[in-house]
């Protein structure tokens, strides 16, 4: 697998001239339910999709790397199941992998395995140098509390007891994701679908997080919300240099965001590259297909 | 001293059995205070394991009692399994040592127990209350028993005990300052009028009981032992002698306790306690009155 920090943008050659060193390292990372047996041990084995003929282990990421390097986005495209999300929730802890590592210059120039911290660690790194965003807001969102206290949470936890500080936060993180203000104090619950999503990106990025990860953020709003939301992951890349990790099943997003993709399938990565190179000329079966059935 | 305690309760114990057999009447006699000896000592546990780590709730088997619960069975518990034949007990529902709940109470105890009660704060060595710390600061020799009615301080943010064990154990307490956030957010400033959270030894955050907040300083580096005992969730917890306990704030919304500036009791004349608002049901003017009343009453004696 060939990895190309290049980009094809003026801006981010600029990015990268700074930092060679990817930002977030993946390497490796599986995640399995089941015994496992010796047949499906082996990386190579042939599974009947992502189930193991013998042991019928379910293998829902297999040896997974990927590397995001700084102010990039990277896309990640797959059918349902493919192990999109799965992946997600192994980079931000929510979810144990079986085995591999995730690394970060941040931390301890990417040295420590961040999969073998304790929780506390875990919890400290995902509240500074993660902001997650997930395809259902009741997920990342406390739907009954105010959307100001929504995106105070993650500054609470990483230690602010400042409430003008953290309310002046919330309030410009609001405006920039272009809530009126006077709903701040309202809860989440009475939002729309789209005001919800933009809420949650508020809240990942209320600790200034040098990655953000994306989990399906546009799917299941209306196309103008759409058109807004990716509007404004794309000027926080501009604006604030953040690096991403965008999961879609819809190619157009991919296209849009991403400078890199990978295309996931069955849990593995089947095909990677920059994402011009992989919508133009497609080199896996399966990418063909996805990108041939591009309305 | 504990021990000598329990070798004396187990000697009335043994004899109340023995006096059972010789009569061969079906008298109902209970062993002193109400509880078996096992049971006595499995509270006990737990409360030694509360003291030792201080703010942490522990779990304990709460039996089932001759009042319903959620009406201080947990506090009922505690005393219970702590009184010796040589306490004196006193009895506090909100400040009252008169109100029915803490004279069922008291009736309960004096009648398995024979201890004499008081209504003295300082003279009582065990002091079982809901809803106030005595006036009076109390002393190394004194227990105060606080009966609970929802122990954990994050039940409000997270519903699960699995997860609220796993946030105590990792010492994550976000929760509990957002809690304290959004009410600033709504209302301007916090609205725990009793209740409200504080961080125990600089490690555990702890329900203090929903005493009011103007009674949680008198936790703070205190002489005497405070238990908590929830009889309803369970769990027992403690605040050592001489122990931090600070109530949770932000740098710019420090802690405040209810202002009772310019009031005093309209009995005693005292200032800087807590109050109660009353109404003249004939003139129908607001009047305010020591919210404890021994401590009133011992003013007013003071004073004649």
């Amino acid at each position: 697998m060939s990895e190309q920090p290049f980009t094809g943008t003026l801006r981010l050659v600029f990015a990268n001239a700074m930092s060679e060193q990817p930002v977030l390292t993946v390497s490796r990372l599986s995640s399995s339910f089941g015994s496992t047996c010796d047949y499906c041990k082996n990386s190579k084995a042939q599974l009947d999709r992502n189930v193991c003929p013998v042991c019928g282990t379910i293998h829902a990421l297999r040896e997974v790397s990927i590397e995001v390097f700084s102010g990039e986005i990277l896309g990640i495209v797959g059918e349902s199941g493919s192990g999109k999300s799965t992946l997600m929730r192994c980079i931000c802890f929510d979810q144990r992998a079986s085995a591999g590592s995730v690394t970060t210059e941040l931390v301890d120039q990417g040295k420590t395995n961040l999969l073998e911290c304790s929780a506390q660690q875990k919890r400290a790194i995902r509240n500074t140098l993660f902001g997650m965003v997930y395809q259902n807001p009741w997920l990342g969102l406390r739907m009954d509390f105010s959307a100001i206290s929504n995106i105070a949470e993650q500054m609470i936890a990483s230690g602010n007891r400042n409430v003008k500080e953290m309310r002046e936060r919330s309030l410009y993180l609001l405006d920039k994701v272009n809530i009126p203000l006077r709903r701040a104090g309202d809860a989440p619950r009475e939002f729309s679908g789209g005001m919800q999503q933009r809420v949650q990106i508020a809240k990942a990025l209320s600790n200034n997080p040098p990655i953000l990860l994306l989990d399906e953020v546009t799917t299941g709003l209306d196309l103008s919300v759409q058109a807004t939301v990716l509007d404004l992951i794309l000027s926080l890349r501009r604006d604030l240099n953040v690096s991403m990790i965008v999961v879609s099943h819809d190619l157009a997003v991919i296209r849009m965001l991403a400078d890199r993709t990978s295309v996931m399938l069955d849990g593995k990565i089947i095909e990677h590259g920059l994402t011009d190179q992989i919508m133009e000329d497609p080199q896996h079966p399966y990418t063909q297909q996805l990108v041939h059935s591009l309305l | 001293m504990m021990a000598e305690r329990i070798t004396a309760e187990y000697v009335r114990a043994e004899q109340a059995q023995v006096e059972q057999t010789e009569t061969g009447q079906m008298r109902q006699l209970y062993n002193f205070a109400f509880f078996d000896e096992g049971s006595k000592r499995e509270i006990r546990r737990a409360v030694l394991k509360a003291i030792a780590i201080p703010g942490y709730q522990v779990p304990f088997a709460s039996r089932e009692m001759p009042i319903g619960r959620g009406w201080g069975t947990g506090g009922l518990q505690l005393t219970l399994a702590l009184i010796g034949s040589d306490d004196v007990l006193k009895v506090i529902d909100q400040g009252h040592d008169g109100s029915v709940n803490a004279v069922s109470i008291k009736k309960l105890v004096v009648a398995t127990t024979g201890v004499r009660v008081t209504e003295s704060s300082s003279e009582a060595t065990l002091i079982q209350s809901r809803h106030r710390i005595p006036e009076v600061p109390l002393s190394r020799e004194q227990v105060l028993v606080l009966q609970v009615p929802t122990p954990e301080p994050l039940r409000e943010i997270e519903a699960h005990e699995q997860v609220t064990r796993r946030l105590h154990a990792e010492a994550d307490y976000t929760g509990a300052w957002l809690g304290l956030f959004e009410q600033i957010t709504r209302f301007g400033s916090t609205t725990t009028s009793a209740d409200h959270p504080v961080l125990v030894n600089g490690r555990y955050v702890m329900a203090p009981s929903p005493i009011p907040r103007f009674d949680n300083h008198k936790l703070h580096q205190a002489k005497n032992l405070t238990l908590f005992g929830a009889g309803r969730e369970k769990k027992i917890y403690a605040v050592p002698p001489y122990t931090d306990v600070q109530s949770l704030d932000f740098e710019d919304y420090p802690f405040i306790v209810e202002d009772f500036a310019g009031i005093s009791c309209r009995a005693c004349g005292a200032d800087s306690v807590y109050f109660d608002e009353l109404i003249d049901a004939d003139s129908g003017e607001v009047y305010y009155q020591c919210n404890d009343t021994n401590y009133c009453l011992t003013r007013q004696e003071q004073t004649l």
